[in-house]
């Protein structure tokens, strides 16, 4: 019995799987490719791995130990990426309807701008971002 | 010593993560395992962690279990949603980036919160600064901070706040 539910939720896990994969395919710039990529992803191998504990029942803990740390490197490798694609916006040709980040980084430029007009400092670089 | 709730939480993670690796136990392996766990939780030079942030009372330790469900339920239902888009012929996506304004005060929570934000299908944290976190989202309902902040993150906060504030 168990291996039957085992069974299905792996199915259901990889077709997960498939969806993202479609998604990679149809989604038309590097930001809706990760929503559908990497994301898709994550409840796809959190149920084929359960699947699997659940039809291995000595493998049960190890399944579940791969989900959390799938759970807890997930969000920073796709953080690390969004950040870096949206240095690169322009270029990817990511369209943006609202952007607040941007406005949000033209507003600091700006501020830095005025600032070392009015102190005549040496202008302040905006640390850590590539502006496109 | 200023850092030891973070050091008997390390200690506690590390033993039970071996004890889950190895596991149809034997006492000579737990051992093992244990003295290896303590000796890295008593480092001298041990650096400050966030995880002192978290909150150890019974009601926290009950929302951290209420959490995982509400986080599950996120999960599923946007899983079905990102799916749903991209099956769908004319692809109904409107992406952008908003701006979410959270409450939460410490690292841990803010940590937490945008991780589980970039978790759930349909929204990214692409930057985080101070309170300020900034989401890019699959399909923006309302690029208006107060009320992207309610879609995307309500439920989240609620919880995270009595785990971690």
């Amino acid at each position: 019995m168990a291996a039957i539910i085992g069974a299905s939720l792996s199915l259901v896990g990889s077709l997960f799987f498939l969806l993202s994969a479609i998604g990679l395919l149809r989604m038309p710039d590097a930001f809706n490719r990760m929503q559908a990529g990497t994301k898709a992803t994550t409840l796809g191998s959190m149920l084929f791995l359960v699947g699997i504990g659940l039809m291995r029942p000595d493998f049960l803990g190890r399944a579940l130990l791969l989900a959390g740390f799938i759970a807890l490197t997930n969000p920073v490798s796709s953080n690390a990426l969004a950040r870096a694609a949206h240095g690169y916006r322009k270029r990817l040709g990511a369209k943006l309807a609202p952007d607040a980040l941007a406005e949000d980084d033209e507003a600091l430029a700006a501020a830095a701008v005025r600032d070392a007009a009015a102190g005549s400092q040496a202008p302040r670089v905006q640390e850590g971002r590539h502006v496109d | 010593m200023k850092t030891l709730k973070a050091r008997v939480l390390v200690f506690l993670t590390l033993w039970g993560v071996w004890l889950v690796l190895t596991a149809p136990w034997s006492v000579q392996e737990a051992a093992a395992g244990a003295v290896a766990a303590f000796l890295i939780a008593a480092l001298p030079f041990f650096p400050s962690s966030p995880l002192e942030d978290l909150r150890l009372s019974p009601k926290a330790l009950l929302y951290v279990v209420a959490y995982a469900f509400v986080f599950l339920k996120a999960l599923v239902l946007s899983n079905l949603d990102v799916a749903f888009r991209v099956l769908h012929p004319k692809l109904p996506i409107a992406p952008g980036i908003v701006k979410v304004k959270t409450k939460l005060k410490t690292p841990l929570g803010r940590l937490l919160l945008a991780n589980s934000i970039t978790l759930t299908p349909g929204t990214i944290t692409v930057e985080t600064r101070g309170q300020d976190l900034y989401v890019h989202w699959i399909k923006v309902a309302d690029a208006d901070p107060v009320a992207a902040t309610e879609a995307i993150v309500g439920d989240f906060e609620k919880y995270l706040e009595v785990i971690c504030g």
